[in-house]
């Protein structure tokens, strides 16, 4: 009987597991993931889960019966030590070694911590339930936040502690918040509205470090300022999972390489690198849509499919009554072309125009509009 | 096929529109998927991928 094991249980993990059932594969199906938790779904954790609008329940994909019946053996609280390609084994954290004829890696990534003052009480990181739970409860006790690093996850987690109640100073080395990610025009409408709701937004300023006793107390500027804090979420960026791939000899450079992997070897998720040929870039995404699609793509594959890799990616952030909404890849000199409505009103349709062509289209509280814009990067 | 969407738990992707556009639709206001109709027999592949594609997994199919 042919074996496929997957290792980490989550979004890109349990959906390649329950798509191989679901298009009728036979085989024994293993999923290995060091949580102890039932896979759930990340998105809500910083927006409905730090709101408290969502009990934490509500995140999970389903309960344990799903994956028996599925005959799907999820083994929970389960970490993988190592792989052994040339004997085709997953050693186990617990010395036990699981046998695979096809492997799926999709552990995803791991978020960063700060050099100086990390320990201290109050500060916190944002990846799992627990860290949401945990941040939820300083949160609610806070008067004030500080959040380091204005990607998605600060930006979300400062409009939530906001929308809380809490004083809230969100601070990045660039010059406005996601400006890396979505250009800096469209950082400074997010830097607006931030403002415009009431948190404090310092763009171009590094964190040097964090001070308190035991619990923190503030944050140190690279300016020497202090900005006093009794709560902190670090979102200085992640690195991908690949540490227990080190002895492997799998290719990795900032991610599971999918092309140079061996037969029989995926990635999926935010661990996974890929080329697109479609953008002319190597990507790797950590994208709540390309877990799925990567994973039912592993998924085919493993079913024999010969499919290619090549998506037009896609990525949404939730804060306060912004839904922003982004198909395509970003390159760092794309110029904004607003197409429709107004960055004002805050309801507009925007390009992104790099080398003569779209490379992204952005909606802003344009949901539906956006969606017909997808087809200028199919045509790519 | 019963079709069910959640639409609190809806973020507004709109991939089950892509994959079964006769099947799905996105509301204007907010983008929110609503359901045109049942889906008929020829639909049931396209309106299973819609749901396996959502990334909020607000699709549900009873068959
Ligand atoms: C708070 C938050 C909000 C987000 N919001 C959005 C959003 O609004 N829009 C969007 O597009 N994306 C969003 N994302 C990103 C999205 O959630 C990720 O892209 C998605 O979770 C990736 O899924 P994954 O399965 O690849 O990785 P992960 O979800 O990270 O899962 C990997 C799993 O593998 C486990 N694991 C790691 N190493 C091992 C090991 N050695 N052995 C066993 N198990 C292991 C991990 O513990 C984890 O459970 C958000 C992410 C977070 C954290
Ligand atoms: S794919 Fe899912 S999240 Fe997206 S519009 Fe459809 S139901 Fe909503």
């Amino acid at each position: 009987m042919e074996r496929v094991v997957v290792v980490g249980a989550s979004a890109a993990g349990s959906t390649t597991a329950q798509t191989l059932r679901r298009e009728g594969f036979a085989g024994a199906i293993t999923v290995i993931g060091d949580e102890p938790h039932l896979p759930y779904d990340r998105p809500p954790l910083s927006k409905q889960v730090l709101l408290g609008s969502w009990p934490v329940e509500r995140t999970s994909f389903g309960p344990s019966t799903t994956y028996a019946e599925q005959g799907i053996d999820l083994r929970l609280g389960s970490r993988a030590a190592g792989l052994d390609l040339s004997r085709r084994v997953v050693e186990l954290a617990t010395g036990e070694e699981v046998g695979w004829d096809h492997l799926v890696v999709a552990t995803g990534v791991q978020p960063l911590q700060l050099r100086e003052g990390h320990h201290l009480a109050g500060v916190h990181l944002l990846r799992t339930l627990d860290d949401a739970v945990a941040l939820r409860k300083s949160l609610v006790d806070a008067s004030a936040v500080v959040v380091v690093g204005a990607g998605f996850l600060g930006s979300e987690t400062a409009a939530a502690a906001r929308q809380l109640g809490c004083e809230v100073t969100l601070v990045d080395l660039a010059p406005a918040p996601m400006a890396v990610q979505l250009g800096a025009e469209v950082g400074w409408m997010i830097a607006e509205l931030h403002a415009a709701n009431g948190v404090r937004v310092l763009g171009g300023s590094g964190v040097t470090r964090l001070l308190g006793e035991s619990a923190v107390e503030g944050v140190e500027l690279a300016d020497g300022s202090v900005v006093k804090a009794d709560a902190v979420l670090v979102a200085v960026g992640t690195r991908p999972l690949t540490d227990w791939l080190v002895t492997s000899e799998l290719p990795c450079g900032d991610g599971v390489l999918c092309e140079d992997t061996p037969a029989g070897v995926h990635a999926a998720g935010d661990v996974a690198r890929w080329n697109s040929a479609r953008f002319g870039v190597s990507l790797r995404l950590e994208h709540r849509f390309n877990a799925t699609e990567q994973a039912v793509c592993a998924a085919r594959r493993i079913l024999g499919q010969d499919i290619g890799f090549d998506p037009v990616p896609y990525f949404w952030t939730d804060q306060y009554d912004a839904r922003i909404q982004v198909y395509g890849v970003v390159p760092p000199d794309a110029r904004l072309v607003v197409v429709q409505g107004d960055p004002g009103a805050r309801k507009f349709l925007a390009h992104y125009v790099s080398g003569g062509r779209v490379s992204a289209v952005l909606g802003w509280n344009m949901p539906r509009e956006l969606r017909s814009e997808r087809a200028l990067l199919t045509a790519i | 096929m019963n079709v069910e969407i959640d639409q609190e738990g809806c973020v507004a992707a709109g991939q089950c529109v892509l994959a079964a556009p006769d099947v799905f639709d996105q509301r204007d206001e907010d983008g929110v998927a609503v359901l045109l109709r049942e889906p008929l027999a020829d639909e049931y592949d396209a309106t299973r991928e819609a749901a396996l594609l959502c990334p909020a997994r607000a699709i549900a199919l009873s068959e």
